[in-house]
């Protein structure tokens, strides 16, 4: 059947007008062969112009539309809906984009013209050979998984239950809580972490929705949007939380002692502990890594002393199987190590601590019971230091990025040192104070201005340890003197990295992370919730450093993102997806072994794509030696055409 | 007698549609200024981009080609902009081995962000073109 093509060509004002003659090009695009309408319009995106195409497309009786105007990006939606209205399929209509990759970009007039005539053609052969095609629907699984149980996990799976899904919130640690649950207090506010941090971690736990599997580990997942498989392995505990009673009897027995995570090792464990008394689930775990052994029973003492009999040392690890519709991953952050940062003596020098070792020493339930303490021998520190972007923001030797809460979270250290200590005096040493947020400002001018806190401007060259005090040289570049304090303490504001195993899990799950090993948000701007899988969501300093509000913010944005997938009856993938040619197919798998979906599989002898789980991109069509391949309406033959009328438009 | 028109060397860019035909844009948005000789060909992938496609563009009479994806990681489809290099390899090398001048064929790695090195790319693409003439050797319609 002959085609029967529309062509339309924005103004857009001046914006398109100004450079290229479009009075011209709809005059050439005219004889342009299958071309029965050629017009151009001041605005198209307007309604009278989605009119003007809707009137053409019924009164010609036109089968395709190309419109030239902006990005398709912009208006591609509104065009191909305006078809749909007039009758025909919206896979018939095409943006030839002739103002972000012509008209703004050039700035004679005669040239952009013909360039302007070249992409109208080349779209309108592309548009020649599009076929209609209908959104391909899936049925939807309608809970969701969260991956990480800290703040943002906490948010993101609250807020999914309150609107009436079941979640699987999933945490490898023995307790939800994350970070937030070591703080002491918050900026700007200097609210108690633990005190606002709780209820949630309650919430969590009572909330019929929430299925809680904390000690476990994502192991494997399959699927695509609406309909993931996910394998949870669940790591024995050897403690039945429905019989124990808190009564905290094994820990008194156990033999072991190893440094407690929770604290960052500023105290001891045993190897059966509860991490901290708040922990969610509240019950006791058994570290098998530390324990004198199961097989066979090296010890025993828990269990003897265990009266509800709680204590089960033939647990087994378990995999669950869950099926679920979309997945929110906020695996949180780690700070840098000792291992990445030996400079300024941390890990040397027990009185050099990172931040989060100073939360625990000014946290009512840490090691000191809210004392600021010298961990070597216990005194009250009159003179610290906090030095700030350690790591951060140093791109030859550590990290190029800003960990971007380090000045807030230092000013608090200070200013709750100041508030613990009134006779001791806090110094920071900074390269610039990054306070961007409601308060945050007023917070740092607070903590210079009522507590006394001393800024200088400048880095560290040296700390070393002299006669029980730190000596820490440095400069102040403001005042370009030399500094040396004999401090009794000095605090690291360590940079911000992605948590330990964060990688591997984002391997696992196809989505892919930044050159830092954040995960990577599917659009900086307009997309900074969504990976780059559908399905898949972003939530907290997974994605970047973030401070607790963000965190929170963007936790409840990517709930409502999961919301957007878990409430549909049914989801519509784009039907723009690879299809093969069964005749031409010789069953090489060549294919298959592209495929970054796993898409493609061969049935006897053949290609087959499963149109669900393909997205289109067409590595398989690049791949095809007998071009049996091909991604409908970004066919070769399509391709080519358009390369004809690139060239000789 | 008339002068002789400047050589303007036609070039056909395949650029990604998540990177490079979004850095494209926005160069555009930002008001940037580049040559006109490139026409886009937006394809969803630097991955799907066949060797056929660049030999056919020289064929057609174009003087460069440029093919340009999301940078190495960062390919939306996780993996496709691997296989387009490894593949433009190999197409770089036939190229030189069947005589075209290996400066008329180019890869680039093109971040939504990047507006300002399309720009650099295509006007730098042009300059090396200039020199080099009208591509003939593979041309079917002189």
């Amino acid at each position: 059947m002959k085609k029967r093509i529309g062509y339309f060509i924005c103004h857009c004002g001046i914006n398109i007008a100004g450079t290229v003659d479009v009075k011209r090009v709809s005059e050439d695009l005219a004889s342009y062969p299958g071309i029965i309408h050629s017009e151009d319009y001041v605005y198209m995106c307007s309604d009278p112009g989605q009119s003007r195409m809707i009137e053409a497309i019924k009164e010609k009786k036109l089968d395709k539309v190309v419109i030239a105007c902006c990005s398709p990006t912009l208006h591609e939606t509104t065009f191909r809906n305006a078809a749909r209205t007039a009758g025909i399929n919206s896979f018939q209509c095409e943006i030839a984009n002739v103002r972000e990759q012509c008209s703004w970009v050039h700035k004679d007039k005669v040239k952009a013209t013909e360039k302007a005539i070249k992409i109208s053609k080349s779209v309108i052969e592309r548009a020649r050979f599009n076929e209609s095609l209908e959104p391909i629907s899936i049925p939807v699984t309608r809970r969701a998984l969260v991956i990480g149980g800290g703040i943002s996990g906490i948010q993101s799976a609250l807020d999914l239950a309150n609107s009436g899904y079941e979640v699987v919130l999933v945490e490898r640690s023995p307790s939800i809580g994350g970070h937030m649950i070591q703080l002491s207090e918050t900026f700007p506010t200097l609210d108690c972490s633990q005190c606002i941090m709780t209820p949630k971690m309650v919430e969590v736990s009572k909330h019929p929705k929430i299925k809680l599997l904390t000690y476990s580990e994502v192991q494997d997942i399959s699927g695509y949007v609406g309909n993931f498989k996910v394998k949870i392995l669940k790591k024995p505990t050897f403690v039945d939380p429905d019989k124990c009673t808190l009564c905290d009897e094994c820990t008194t027995v156990c033999p072991v002692a190893v440094p407690n995570e929770f604290d960052l090792g500023l105290t001891r464990r045993r190897a059966i502990y509860i991490p901290f008394p708040q922990a969610i689930p509240a019950t006791y775990t058994l570290d098998i890594n530390h324990c004198p052994g199961l097989v066979p029973i090296a010890c025993g003492k828990c269990a003897d002393v265990c009266e509800p009999k709680a204590i089960d040392y033939d647990m087994k690890p378990e995999i669950l199987e869950e099926e679920v519709g979309s997945i929110i991953v906020s695996t949180g952050f780690d700070l840098y190590g000792k291992d990445e940062m030996a400079e300024y003596g941390y890990g040397t020098y027990e009185d050099v601590l990172d931040g989060l070792q100073f939360e625990r020493l000014c946290s009512a339930s840490g090691p000191t019971m809210g004392k600021i303490l010298r961990p070597s021998d216990h005194k009250e520190p009159k003179e610290v230091v906090f030095i700030q972007c350690v790591g951060s923001r140093d791109p030859e030797q550590h990290c190029a990025y800003c960990s971007k809460i380090c000045c807030m979270y230092t000013a608090k250290h200070a200013m709750l040192y100041k508030h613990h200590v009134h006779d001791g005096q806090a110094y920071v040493f900074y390269i610039d104070i990054r306070s961007g947020g409601k308060g945050y400002e007023e917070f740092v001018q607070r903590a210079v201005e009522e507590d006394g806190v001393v800024y200088l401007r400048g880095k560290v060259s040296k700390i070393f340890e002299e006669n029980g005090k730190i000596r820490v040289w440095g400069v102040d570049t403001l005042s370009g003197k030399d500094i040396e304090i004999k401090a009794d303490m000095v605090v690291l504001a360590m940079a911000i990295r992605p948590s330990k195993g964060a990688d591997e899990l984002a391997k696992k799950l196809k989505i892919a992370m930044d050159k830092d090993g954040f995960l990577s948000e599917a659009h900086p701007k307009l997309r900074p919730v969504e990976s780059v899988t559908s399905g898949m969501f972003l939530a907290g300093a997974a994605q970047a450093p973030k401070d607790i509000p963000e965190a929170v913010a963007q936790a409840s944005g990517a709930a409502v993102k999961a919301v957007n997938i878990l409430s549909q009856e049914k989801l519509y993938h784009a039907p723009t997806v690879a299809a093969v040619n069964s005749t031409l197919c010789t069953g090489c798998g060549m294919c298959v072994d592209v495929c970054p979906y796993e898409a493609v599989s061969l049935a006897e002898g053949k290609a087959n794509v499963n149109e669900v789980l393909c997205e289109g991109c067409g590595t398989c069509m690049a791949t095809c030696l007998r071009a049996a391949a091909s991604v409908k309406n970004v066919t070769p033959q399509q391709v080519h055409n358009m390369i004809i009328a690139s060239l000789e438009g | 007698m008339k002068m002789e028109e400047k050589f303007e060397p036609k070039i056909v860019a395949f650029l990604c549609k998540w990177c490079s035909s979004a850095g494209s844009d926005l160069a555009g948005v930002s008001r940037l200024k580049y040559p006109p000789n490139v026409v886009p060909i937006t394809v969803m992938c630097s991955g799907s981009v066949s060797p056929n496609y660049i030999f056919s563009a020289f064929k057609k009479g174009a003087d460069g080609v440029l093919v340009s994806g999301c940078h190495p990681g960062d390919c939306h489809y996780m993996k496709g902009n691997y296989y387009a290099r490894r593949r433009i390899t190999l197409v770089k090398e036939l190229l030189d081995f069947i005589g075209i001048e290996p400066q008329r064929f180019h890869m680039s790695w093109v971040s939504a962000a990047e507006g300002a090195k399309f720009t650099e790319i295509i006007s730098d693409f042009v300059k090396e073109l200039e020199p080099l003439g009208p591509q003939n050797k593979l041309r079917s319609n002189l």
